[in-house]
């Protein structure tokens, strides 16, 4: 066993979950079984008590190196539905603009005995490094790492098809925009792969895909008529202008003229195909207003189905595990 | 020794019933705890004629050995009726040591607050933790500790003996 691969380091002795750090690697049954606690979970949403008393006492840290809105309010409702304790810690505000070090950083939450760190991070692979020298006992779920992976937001979308569409057999999905920059679209096209969609395509301009997407499981398509073909399910990416260096686009208006997804290359696809977007979208950009706010759009269910889905990933990663510790007073091992 | 008939058991908690509550009206809500109680729950609330929808409840979620077991991988949703200020007959198929009975009290006050909770289990082998007591008993069994009786169902409904491995 490598330790250093991620799909090892997520599970315990038993081969459940102890990390969630990508969805790379992770069975059909470990991911249907996430779904499955999901779907259970939407009905304790619809209740006058929305909590449930699985985490009483456990302390969960939101550790957020880079912002965000929604994920992090999902993960602090669903903590707080499943009555854990929940501190958000801003750490662009916090003691590592003083020049702490993210071990120190850690070692000081450690100390206070946390159970589990919610992590977003620019850098790819932050979450996995956390997980690697954590103390024992304390889960960390990846919550975006640079390009890398965003395991939860590919969960809530996979179970936003799966209560959709019933299952993932003989479903074609495209996901369409800034592939090279979506940590997004990797753990979907992971996650659809594994659970068994029939097709998975990429659309866009050479410059917004990743070298070798093929490799991943997916076709690669630049023609956005061709590629939305008969698709049952279109996931919409947000174009992330922030994280481009280079000139990879001529402008956006041209963008949205070749890869905008409007109520006219919507047609291409199946009639009852579902249009989704992780967010925060961008009306006039990677999508029309009239396709957002449209029958076919399941963007704010997909919003809705956060919350669900992160309890369950907290659920299951905290499960069978005992209280976090506070690290000991003896040196460590790990060179950091 | 052998196990008794479920069916003829459910018979008798059916007659009991019947004499503690001789109208079934719609004020009484009848909820099976996930999977056995359930079952019986089930063929109870046929055999009842019950006038209102009958409740599931998991309770994976309420458990209070989270921490050592973890989750059960195969939670079901909790389906409930509106509980508020009904009389709830609860339906389990083995009550041991009240632990279930306690999670399942607790989840259902999230729902509302029902007037009265009633008990209703199959069988009742002892070994309780808890001072939780059935009100209808299909037949109390005298097991040691080491013993577990299981039901297997739907159809049809059979109780066994599995030995746990020290």
């Amino acid at each position: 066993m490598n330790p250093l691969d991620p799909s090892q380091i997520q599970l315990n002795e038993d081969g459940r979950l102890k990390h969630f750090l990508t969805t790379e690697g992770l069975s059909k049954e470990i991911l249907t079984e996430i779904l499955d606690t999901a779907d259970s979970f939407i009905g304790t949403q619809s209740r006058s008590v929305k909590t449930v008393p699985l985490l009483r006492g456990k302390t969960v840290v939101n550790l957020f190196f880079e912002n965000s809105t929604r994920t992090r309010s999902t993960f602090e409702l669903a903590a707080k539905r499943l009555s854990a304790n929940i501190l958000n810690l801003d750490i662009a505000r916090s003691a590592t603009s003083k020049g702490e070090t993210l071990m120190d950083t850690l070692w000081n939450l450690e100390s206070m005995y946390s159970d589990m760190f919610i992590v977003r991070h620019a850098d790819s692979g932050a979450a996995h490094f956390i997980a690697q020298h954590v103390t024992p006992n304390v889960a960390v779920i990846n919550a975006g790492d640079g390009r890398h992976a965003h395991p939860t937001q590919a969960m809530l979308d996979m179970l936003t098809i799966r209560r959709e569409k019933g299952s993932f057999e003989n479903l074609t999905v495209a996901i369409v925009g800034d592939i090279l920059h979506s940590r997004v679209a990797r753990s979907q096209i992971y996650a659809l792969n594994t659970l068994g969609a029939a097709e998975v395509r990429v659309i866009g301009p050479n410059t917004l895909l990743p070298q070798a997407i093929e490799s991943l499981g997916a076709t690669a398509y630049n023609n956005m008529e061709q590629g939305l073909k008969d698709v049952d399910v279109i996931i919409m990416l947000r174009l992330q202008k922030e994280r481009m260096k280079n000139a990879l686009l001529p402008s956006e208006s041209e963008f949205y003229r070749l890869y905008g997804l409007t109520t006219e290359k919507l047609a291409l696809a199946k009639p009852d195909a579902i249009v989704m977007h992780p967010g925060p979208i961008n009306r006039g950009v990677e999508i029309e207003s009239a396709v957002a706010d449209g029958p076919q759009s399941v963007i704010l269910k997909q919003v809705s189905n956060g919350i669900p889905m992160r309890m369950a990933v907290m659920a299951m990663a905290m499960g069978g595990q005992q209280s976090g510790q506070a690290p000991t007073s003896e040196p460590r091992k790990e060179e950091v | 020794m052998t196990l008794p008939q479920p069916s003829t058991l459910i018979d008798n908690m059916v007659a009991d019933i019947n004499q503690r509550f001789p109208i079934l009206d719609d004020n009484i809500v009848m909820v099976g705890i996930h999977t056995g109680g359930a079952w019986i729950a089930n063929q109870l609330f046929s055999k009842l004629n019950l006038s209102t929808e009958l409740g599931l409840l998991d309770i994976s979620f309420y458990r209070d050995d989270f921490s050592q077991s973890g989750l059960h991988p195969k939670v079901k949703s909790s389906e409930l009726p509106d509980i508020e200020g009904k009389t709830i007959i609860l339906v389990d198929d083995v009550i041991m040591s009240g632990r279930t009975i306690r999670a399942a009290m607790n989840e259902l006050f999230d729902y509302g607050r029902p007037e009265k909770i009633i008990l209703a289990c199959l069988l009742d082998v002892g070994h309780r933790e808890l001072p939780i007591q059935a009100d209808i008993i299909g037949q109390v069994i005298d097991r040691p500790a080491d013993q577990r009786i299981k039901l297997s169902g739907p159809e049809p409904l059979t109780l066994s003996t599995v030995i746990l491995n020290k």
